[in-house]
């Protein structure tokens, strides 16, 4: 029997690290994997609470999240492609204006 | 049992996360990503997700990350350069991640008395109840959903063509 | 009492003639413009006489009230106008001669540009001025005492093409203003202690307490004193009055010589009950008469330009009148001050007519001979001369006769005063014999005119004359000129016998009617000792007898004298041709100090630094901190990261533990 509080420490956790690449990581790619290790940990906390209160509602909304974040990759990776072609870099730092 | 379960794959998607962090070069950041996904998909087992695991290993392991690892083959993206580009992430974002960490282990912690425990095959949640309430309740922002998708397609494949 | 003297028409025609002429003047004929500033001082003036024949029969003061100006709290000031002998006699002075000067304006000015404008600023001076004899209180007087200023500056600077007129014009009015500046502080005290500016109840308080004496009453009158200076071109005050004759002559006349510098000595003549009160200030006024009478007398001695004679004699002049209000004889003062409105008036216009006769000239040392060729103008003129002289019987030897006399019999000071006046009384006598002898006498020396050079031709009259004028050659002035003259000249020649003192046989008309009002002089009281008082006038008349004398040795018998004395005592000529360098002392002392303080500190430090460097700042400072927070946006998507983890950390903390605190 694991408490359930446990399951949302590790979600916390697994958050933070998201967050930390985030600020950490230069390539455009990775701080995108990194948002999506940010939603993962969120799944991991709704259906723990799904667990918890014996509702599958949670379960239901982590569904709707794994839909969004496919659309939001796939998006996301038309738009970094679009933009290598342009600059020719995939340097977080270096793109810092909109227009080139 | 269950316990020493958690802790495994517990560990291991800390541990993928972090090597995501640690990594220099982006394609292991997403194999690493992929590890904690696939762990991941084990916790929602143990939490009694059946589908939602089986969900997890296909949609992000199987479609998601592939999907990263082209694209990072693709551009051919290499070892990252170390480059000076901002001040304020360190000094700002570093003490606002730990505030937030900290706060969340707090409140965790503070309720664990009145969240209870998870034990296996406690509540598992099966495919037809998960269909029964999206097909149900929410047929209208699953059909939204699936909208929402087309225009993800559309968009993708508008953006990442080559100008002619 | 008879029905209203309707006293508010004697300013308001006037003032009505400058609004006609000023603004529609330009457009209509010059006759229009004559008729109009005429009638405009010819229906003052007969009003005044008529209110001179009723004035037996009135009570005196009469106060006319217009209405309220100023009511806050206890403080109360009104547009009210008044009549009492002083006022009377100011009255007559001013509207009379005025009168006389227009006329004469009216040729004078034939030729002119702004004929138009002259004669609306004479009208605008004549409003002023007579509302500064009429007025009831310190602040519609001050009205008064502002304007004739600015009356004085627009008529000095009418030539306004020339910079040295212009220069005068300012001059004039800054010097005044500083007098203006004693004034006010008079004004503030008076309303600290009093509580109102009105004549009657200022002086009815400081009768109603005879313990009041010296202390702040000194500092009113040293006060007034100081505006009266200004005002009347006394020591130290008096330098923009020479530069004043920059101005056409009729307006040296009216102006600098009959009613605007005399308001100096009404007005300590109004005020005498709080000058009774101090002997400092007294004894003030009366050493600043005796100095500037004397120092003036000097200067004027040696200039060559016959205006300029005229207005030093008017500085010495209005010294005297100084003098008398010093030792407490205020209407001595004031008999001298219409004797010399008449004589002075006179030597002015006389003045403008040999100059017009001349086609401009105004050097002494180029005229000469005139005597045969404009004899109407010689003869007034010579009426004029012995009148200001103080040969009897003419007017100016009664009234500054009886001034002399009066500082004589006040105490130890007194005779020191006495005897400078009278060193001055030569003096005069011979400056003026020495300016009718180089006017009128021995052969013309407008040829010498090549000898001088271009600083003896400098025109500084009119720079407007038509040309046409010089080839008149030398002519006798057109009636309307004449006129004014010869009525003047009967006046300077009859005026004194209006003060005769009972030591002479008379009844001394003056000093009776201003009696009830200004007291009799601090020592009539005990009855002249006519022995002593037809002693010292015999001293007078041996003194400017002795001033004829040695001006007819000097530029009559031996003409060659002036110049050898000049060269032998070049020192002393030097300094009182240069008029003692009063003018460079006060640029090198004040005005410099002035302008630096200006230009550098107040303009570049200040205004520069200061102000326009505040507004400077504020937008640097927006444009500074704009530039801090610019960096925000810096497009780095990281330090956005960053930022956003903090708020939300941030935002989470409040939300739960606000939360919980209510918990």
């Amino acid at each position: 029997m694991v408490p359930t509080s446990y399951y949302l420490v590790l979600s916390a956790i697994l958050f933070t690290i998201g967050v930390a690449a985030f600020l950490i990581k230069r390539n455009i790619i990775t701080v995108f994997m990194s948002i999506e290790l940010m939603l993962n940990a969120v799944n991991l906390s709704f259906v723990a609470f799904a667990h918890q209160w014996h509702q599958v509602n949670g379960q239901i909304f982590v569904f709707f999240v794994m839909v969004v974040a496919a659309a939001e990759a796939a998006v996301g990776l038309a738009i970094i492609i679009a933009i290598f072609r342009t600059r020719n870099t995939l340097n977080v730092d270096e793109i810092d204006l909109m227009k080139l | 049992m269950h316990l020493i379960l958690f802790f495994i794959f517990g560990g291991l998607c800390v541990a993928g996360a972090l090597n995501l962090l640690l990594q220099r070069h982006p394609i292991n950041s997403a194999l690493s990503l992929i590890v904690v996904m696939s762990s991941l998909a084990v916790l929602y087992l143990l939490l009694g997700a059946e589908f939602l695991a089986a969900a997890q290993v296909i949609v992000y392991s199987g479609a998601i990350m592939v999907l990263f690892t082209f694209v990072i083959m693709l551009l051919n993206a290499g070892r990252e350069e170390r480059t000076h580009g901002s001040k304020a992430a360190y000094l700002v974002g570093f003490p606002g991640a730990a505030a937030l960490l900290a706060l969340l282990v707090y409140v965790f912690l503070s309720y664990r008395g009145q969240l209870g425990g998870v034990s296996l095959g406690e509540y598992l949640v099966t495919t037809s109840d998960l269909s029964r309430v999206l097909f149900h309740e929410l047929l209208l922002p699953f059909e939204v959903t699936s909208i929402l998708i087309l225009v993800a397609i559309l968009g993708a494949v508008a953006l990442a063509r080559k100008e002619q | 009492m008879t029905g209203s003297l309707n006293l508010w028409l004697i300013p308001l025609v006037p003032f009505a003639g400058f609004l006609v002429n000023g603004l529609i003047g330009r457009k209509l004929p010059k006759a229009f413009a004559t008729a109009v500033a005429l009638i405009a001082t010819l229906i003052p003036f007969l009003h005044v006489v008529k209110i001179w024949f009723q004035f037996p029969s009135l009570t005196v003061p009469y106060v006319e009230s217009l209405g309220t100006w100023i009511w806050t709290g206890n403080f109360h000031a009104d547009f009210a106008l008044q009549l009492d002998q002083l006022t009377m006699i100011m009255l007559l002075v001013v509207t009379g001669v005025g009168f006389l000067i227009h006329i004469y304006s009216v040729g004078y000015m034939a030729h002119e540009e702004g004929y138009w404008r002259f004669f609306a600023y004479l009208n605008l001076f004549m409003f002023f001025m007579l509302t500064l004899v009429l007025s009831e209180n310190f602040l519609l007087m001050f009205v008064g005492w502002e304007g004739v200023g600015l009356a004085s500056y627009l008529l000095i600077g009418f030539y306004f093409l020339r910079d040295s007129a212009v220069n005068a014009g300012k001059k004039a009015f800054v010097v005044n203003r500083i007098g203006d500046f004693g004034f006010l502080l008079a004004m503030f005290l008076l309303v600290a202690h009093f509580g109102t500016l009105s004549f009657s109840e200022v002086f009815a308080q400081v009768s109603q307490h005879p313990e009041w004496q010296g202390g702040f009453l000194t500092a009113i009158a040293l006060f007034l004193v100081l505006g009266a200076t200004g005002k009347s071109a006394q020591i130290p005050l008096y330098t923009w009055l020479p530069d004043a004759m920059e101005g056409p002559t009729p307006v040296s006349a009216l102006i600098h010589a009959a009613t605007m510098v005399t308001a100096g000595v009404y007005m300590v003549a109004r005020t005498h009950i709080i000058f009774d009160r101090s002997p400092l200030a007294l004894s003030t006024v009366a050493i600043i008469g005796a100095a500037t009478a004397f120092f003036a007398a000097t200067v004027g001695m040696v200039q060559t330009d016959i205006k300029r004679v005229l207005a030093y004699s008017t500085v010495s002049q209005l010294g005297y009148m100084f003098l008398a209000c010093g030792v407490a004889a205020y209407s001595s003062a004031i008999f001298h001050l219409i004797t010399h409105a008449f004589f002075k008036g006179l030597l002015f216009l006389a003045a403008g007519s040999v100059i017009h006769a001349l086609g401009g000239e105004q050097d002494m040392r180029v005229m000469g001979g005139l005597r045969k060729k404009i004899p109407i103008t010689f003869w007034t003129m010579t009426a004029a001369v012995f009148a200001i002289s103080g040969i009897p019987p003419f007017a100016g030897f009664f009234s500054k006769d009886e001034i002399l006399y009066q500082a004589f019999i006040s105490g130890g000071l007194g005779r020191i005063l006495w005897f400078v006046g009278l060193v001055t009384a030569g003096l005069t006598s011979f400056y003026m014999f020495r300016l009718w002898y180089l006017t009128f006498t021995g052969e013309s020396r407008a040829n010498e005119i090549e000898e001088h050079g271009a600083a003896v031709h400098a025109r500084s009259d009119s720079k407007l004359v038509v040309e046409a004028e010089h080839a008149h050659g030398v002519h006798e002035s057109p009636w309307v000129m004449l006129l004014p003259l010869i009525l003047l000249a009967i006046l300077a020649t009859t005026g004194g016998f209006l003060g005769v003192p009972s030591a002479m046989g008379g009844h001394d008309e003056i000093g009776h009617f201003l009696e009830p009002l200004l007291g009799s002089g601090a020592h009539a009281a005990g009855g002249e000792s006519s022995g002593l008082a037809l002693s010292l006038a015999a001293v007078s008349v041996l003194v400017a007898l002795t001033g004829l004398f040695a001006a007819h040795i000097l530029y009559k018998a031996k003409p060659e004298l002036p110049h050898k004395l000049a060269t032998q005592l070049r020192a002393l000529y030097a300094l009182l041709l240069n008029k003692y360098w009063v003018d460079q002392i006060y640029g090198a002392l004040i005005v410099t100090p002035l302008l630096l303080v200006s230009r550098y500190l107040l303009k570049g430090l200040i205004d520069r630094g200061v102000i326009d460097g505040a507004g400077f700042a504020a937008g640097a400072t927006a444009q500074g901190f704009g530039a801090i927070v610019q960096r925000v946006q810096s497009g780095n998507i990281r330090s956005y990261a960053g930022w956003l983890a903090l708020g939300a950390a941030v935002l989470l903390i409040v939300s739960y533990f606000g939360f919980t605190a209510h918990f």
